[in-house]
């Protein structure tokens, strides 16, 4: 039984964001995967749910005329991955929210309520921050546009005002085209588990394929938010693909990071991980992109 | 035998899969109340006082209890057998509800309400004023500490102590050419995670106080729900439908009692008491957490002059099964090898954890993860080969045991070995993996183990059952021990039918218990069913042809002696000449104008005998040393259980086993806040038991032996899967990167810093 007060039923954005306007309290549900942990926890006790989850108009994976990828936020996991869009220019985030939960929790569980949820677990958070993704946030005064490197405030915090609702997740073209990328999540475990570790990096290559020419990598769990490792990413720049450098890069982004001890893991242990899940999981993106690692 | 040793589908298989079958929650009657237990937020310390104005306000509250308010009754909760010989009977130590707490989450105050929403709330605004006292989660601690014992009665935390010695051990280890090697290993605290949580329900009916509830035991809830209400035990009845697994943690008595008396309170209105997973995680009963330090004195042809072993069990806040688990640890220690001088000691301490129980295998798997690991590392210390370690030592056929009189009745365990030898090819695999180097690598490692089959003659074993004949020639079968999920009813019907000599689909068996009309039996524990309730169905059929032949008899104007039943059929005694069918004989004995007698025996058999069975893990793994993980290329369990009764719910227990075993090897462990006592992972995201994405392959084998104490030459199979798995994965870890790991499970960070230690990993400094 959940104890919640009152469940508002949204018809249509505009609707719902007139809810939120005059229920700035209440709190959007969308596949609930999140909040009915939470009342059931009782840590959410007596809440107001305004339900978005009918929302189609908030549903769905496009190729935009701009040859950006606009991904709407109530689109499940499972959808996501299946979509014919993702499988041909961003397979990584199919692969990543695919180890999400199980098949249950990746039916109901949405992309939206992943990244705004804002905890750095989130498997589809790593990817989207890996690719530079940008949010469309709307409410009853308009739209606002903001990258979504910037959207994490905290743990738990993301930039979403009280009468906000993100409506779509945009992946521009010079951010997939001729990327490719590869996503580790490490867990105790192969399913039904949250992230110890994510790790998500993508390269493009020179045309020879000898060196790098962009490389993004983006961790979840190396710090409060997920995060980008800049310092990695820049010295990689231009580089050509050797051991060497794949051990460059695993050292540099140890300086970008900021994990901390719990008692799910010490901060050494995920030290570690960082580390060797970056090589590992760049050297994957790299042979995804057709190249080879040079000794 | 035709019967014995096929594999014909489980008898509950279609209920079970097509949701038709009825477990507790299922059965709740209409307008039942719902109750919920406050659970302290300290460990230690003393309730002072309630304020339960707000709790009050809750609309649907029907009525709050709180520890001030319970009978002043201490009372057992251990599923073991009442014992009419008061120092052997189980420690009566808590209450339905308790003021002096002695864990976090003891159950301090219930309320009961309209809804479970409305109790949920009401408990969530009770206020508490706790006294508090300094939390003790250690052993060694607690027996330290003993300025505030946990429990009156026993001053020194001491649940119990025990010890032997066989031969003289200080004598024995001045032998020359002795080579000493000692060991300190750790389990850990784990939980059953049986699918259905605990939960039960309660009303009052013809003056007596009926408890529906998923229990292994239903007659001896009966027995300590009386205990704990201060009722006479007749006027309790307990009611076992299906249930969602048990593993030992519905061996003890958990919701029942304090249920059966919340229903009291309002009337006999059914009330429901039905815990969260959180709650059956925290509240009910875990495995125990043991630390173990081996000693052994080895000759350079690698016999035992002598072992040595010391066992510190972690009981936590109330006493449970107790000692009973560290006895039979340091029993299995001395049984397993018995040869030189041999001297063990338990002690079982209270401290602030959860309260311990009975769990699978009881306490085996703790002491075979010290043992076998200790063999191991006798092996690298020596260079001596692990098989030989343990062939050379192990038990052999007619081995006695001096302090219990167990006796090896039959043994295959050599054959178990070579048959695991064989599947993995082990010993040349183990060569060849002895020094790699490089980040991912392979390993091999075995265990064995003995395991008794029941409890005798530590404990009473006894169990009855009740058949009764059909006019159409078919039969009921009431047995006292349960259903487990284990396959027990379906065991019991291919014997009546075996011994009675009619087919399978003429039994019936009644798969629900009720004490009200149930033949007596302790339970659905120690892997005795097959065994000792086997002893009794088998003597229940035998009395039931006898009453069919000598009706049959009178029928035909034969001598019962000459004649026989097969297929249904009343026949000419090694012939097959057919004079009538058991239908005849019911349909005459029940209808009969001059002769009715309507056919139904019960028999109770005391079981006055033991026996071993025995099994092997082997185990193939590979290490990636950066990423601290293992992976299972190979497993494989081959288990002398003496004769098999069904081929596939053997196998069906052996994978079962086997996955609660690789959890215990290398997933699950509990955490707990060393300040509070509170533990942090009781939940099934944090505790990480396996999913099927985790599970290898897993590889069943057996070595049939013909026990001559078996009731059809079978011994125990229920737990003993699960014991050899630990060890042979930490023992392959060994073999892959020379690493010995002292504590299970072998989970990632423990990878981590055991290969930090060990120079596999480098020590970072402080980077960021």
């Amino acid at each position: 039984m959940y104890n919640f007060k009152t469940l508002y039923e949204a018809t249509s954005v505009a609707e719902a964001l007139k809810l939120k306007a005059n229920h700035p309290e209440a709190l959007f549900l969308a596949g609930g995967s999140d909040i009915l942990i939470k009342i059931r926890e009782g840590r959410l006790a007596g809440v107001d749910l305004i339900n978005i989850y009918m929302l189609d108009e908030l549903r769905g994976i496009c190729l935009e005329k701009d040859g950006s990828i606009l991904i709407r936020p109530l689109t499940s996991f499972t959808d996501v991955a299946m979509h014919p869009v993702i499988k041909e220019h961003l397979p990584v985030l199919g692969e990543a929210v695919n180890t999400i939960g199980g098949p249950q929790i990746r039916n109901i569980g949405t992309i939206g309520g992943n990244i705004c949820n804002g905890v750095p677990s989130a498997d589809s958070a790593i990817t989207l921050k890996a690719y530079d993704a940008v949010l469309e946030i709307v409410s009853t005064e308009g739209t606002r546009i903001l990258p979504y490197a910037d959207f994490n405030l905290g743990f738990g915090k993301v930039d979403l005002g009280p009468t906000e609702l993100l409506a779509g997740i945009r992946i521009p073209k010079a951010s997939w085209e001729n990327t490719y990328g590869h996503y580790i999540k490490y867990s105790m475990r192969k399913a039904m588990d949250i992230a110890t570790l994510g790790c998500s990096v993508n390269v493009k290559l020179a045309k020879d394929k000898q060196s790098i020419d962009q490389l993004r990598i983006a961790f979840g769990v190396a710090a409060p938010i997920p995060i980008r490792t800049p310092k990695a990413e820049e010295l990689a720049k231009g580089e050509t693909i050797t051991k060497a450098l794949i051990d460059r890069i695993g050292e540099a982004v140890l300086e970008d990071v900021n994990p901390r001890s719990s008692w799910r893991a010490s901060k050494e242990f995920r030290l570690q991980l960082i580390e060797e899940l970056a090589k590992r999981a760049t050297v994957e993106a790299i042979k995804k992109a057709g190249g080879t690692i040079n000794v | 035998m035709k019967i014995i040793g096929s594999s014909p589908d489980r008898v509950d298989a279609f209920d079970k899969v097509t949701g038709k079958a009825k477990y507790t929650s299922d059965l709740l009657p209409p307008h039942a109340l719902e109750a919920k237990v406050l659970h302290s937020t300290i460990a230690n310390g003393w309730v002072r006082e309630f304020d339960l104005s707000e709790a009050w306000k809750v609309e649907g509250v029907v009525d709050i209890v709180t520890c001030f308010d319970v009978p002043d009754i201490q009372y057992p909760t251990a599923g073991h057998p009442w014992s009419n010989v008061p120092a052997k009977q189980d420690i009566s130590d808590r209450k339905l509800l308790n003021t002096r707490v002695r864990c976090y989450s003891d159950d301090i105050a219930a309320v009961i309400a309209e809804t479970e929403l409305a109790a949920i709330e009401a408990v969530r605004k009770i206020k508490v004023v706790y006294e508090e006292l300094p939390v003790i989660l250690d052993v060694k601690e607690s027996l330290a500490n003993t300025a505030f014992p946990l429990h009156e009665e026993r001053p020194d935390n001491i649940v119990n102590k025990t010890s032997y010695e066989i031969g003289d051990f200080e004598e024995a280890i001045k032998e020359k050419g002795l080579t000493r090697i000692s060991g300190t290993y750790d389990c850990p605290v784990v939980s059953h995670c049986h699918i259905e949580p605990a939960n039960s329900f309660a009303y009052k009916e013809a003056g007596k106080i009926v408890i529906v509830s998923g229990t292994q035991i239903p007659h001896l809830v009966r027995r300590m729900v009386g205990q704990a209400l201060g009722v006479e035990w007749g006027k309790i009845r307990v009611i076992k439908p299906y249930l969602g697994g048990g593993f030992g943690n519905r061996q003890d008595a958990l919701t029942e009692p304090l249920n059966a008396y919340l229903t009291t309170r309002v009337g006999g209105r059914p009330v429901r008491l039905a815990y969260t997973r959180e709650e059956t995680f925290e509240c009910t009963r875990t495995r125990h957490a043991m630390t173990f330090d081996l000693t052994t004195y080895v000759r350079k042809d690698g016999s035992f002059a002598a072992r040595e072993l010391t066992v510190y069990s972690n009981q936590g806040g109330y006493a449970s099964h107790g000692h009973a688990l560290a006895a039979n640890a340091a029993n299995a220690f001395r049984m397993m090898y018995p040869v030189g001088a041999i001297r063990g000691k338990a002690i079982t301490a209270y401290t602030n954890m959860p309260t311990a129980g009975a769990m699978r295998a009881y306490g085996i798997p703790q002491v075979a993860f010290a043992l076998e690991s200790h063999i191991d590392d006798i092996s690298k210390e020596t260079g001596l080969d692990p098989l030989l370690l343990r062939t050379k030592n192990m038990m052999r056929l007619g081995y006695v045991d001096g302090p219990t009189t167990i006796t090896c009745h039959s043994t295959g365990l050599a054959e178990c070995i070579e048959k695991g030898e064989e599947h993995l090819d082990y010993s040349r695999k183990r060569l060849a993996y002895a020094d790699q180097s490089g980040p991912i690598r392979r390993g091999v490692g075995m265990a064995i183990f003995c395991y008794k089959t029941g409890v005798y003659p530590i404990s009473l074993e006894t169990s009855a059952v009740r058949m009764i004949l059909n006019q159409d020639g078919s039969m009921q079968v009431q047995v006292g021990a349960t259903e487990i999920g284990q396959g027990a009813d379906t065991v019991w019907v291919m014997m009546t039918a075996e011994t009675v000599g009619v087919t399978l689909d003429k039994v019936h068996l009644v798969s629900k218990q009720d004490t009200d009309v149930t033949p007596y039996d302790t339970g659905a524990y120690g892997s005795r069913q097959t065994y000792v309730s086997g002893m009794a169905v088998k003597k229940t059929a035998e009395s039931m042809k006898r009453k069919i032949l000598e009706y049959a008899a009178l029928m035909t104007n034969k001598d019962p002696m000459d004649l026989d039943i097969v297929d249904n059929k009343i026949v000419r005694k090694n012939t097959d000449i057919v004079l009538i069918t058991v239908k005849d004989v019911a349909m005459e004995s029940c209808y009969s104008l001059t002769n009715s007698n309507h056919i139904a025996v019960e028999e109770t058999h005391h079981c006055s005998d033991n026996t071993y069975a025995f099994g092997v893990c082997f185990t193939e793994i590979e290490v990636d040393i950066p990423l601290c993980q293992i992976k299972i290329l190979d497993i494989i369990n081959v288990h002398d259980s003496g004769r098999i009764i069904n081929q596939t719910t053997a196998r069906g227990q052996v994978h079962g086993g086997m996955s609660m075993g690789l959890g215990y090897g290398l997933y699950e462990y509990h955490k707990f806040d060393p300040k509070t006592g509170r533990m942090l992972n009781g939940n099934l995201l944090d505790y990480k038991l396996m999913t099927p994405l985790d599970t290898p392959t897993l590889h069943a084998a057996f070595v049939e032996t013909d026990d001559p104490t078996g009731p059809y030459g079978n011994k125990s199979l229920g737990e003993p899967p699960t014991i050899p798995i630990a060890p042979a994965i930490r023992n392959a870890v060994l073999n892959a990167t020379g690493v010995s790991i002292n504590s299970n499970p072998l989970h990632p960070e423990r990878l981590f810093d055991s290969f930090v230690e060990a120079g596999l990993i480098k020590q970072r400094s402080e980077h960021v």
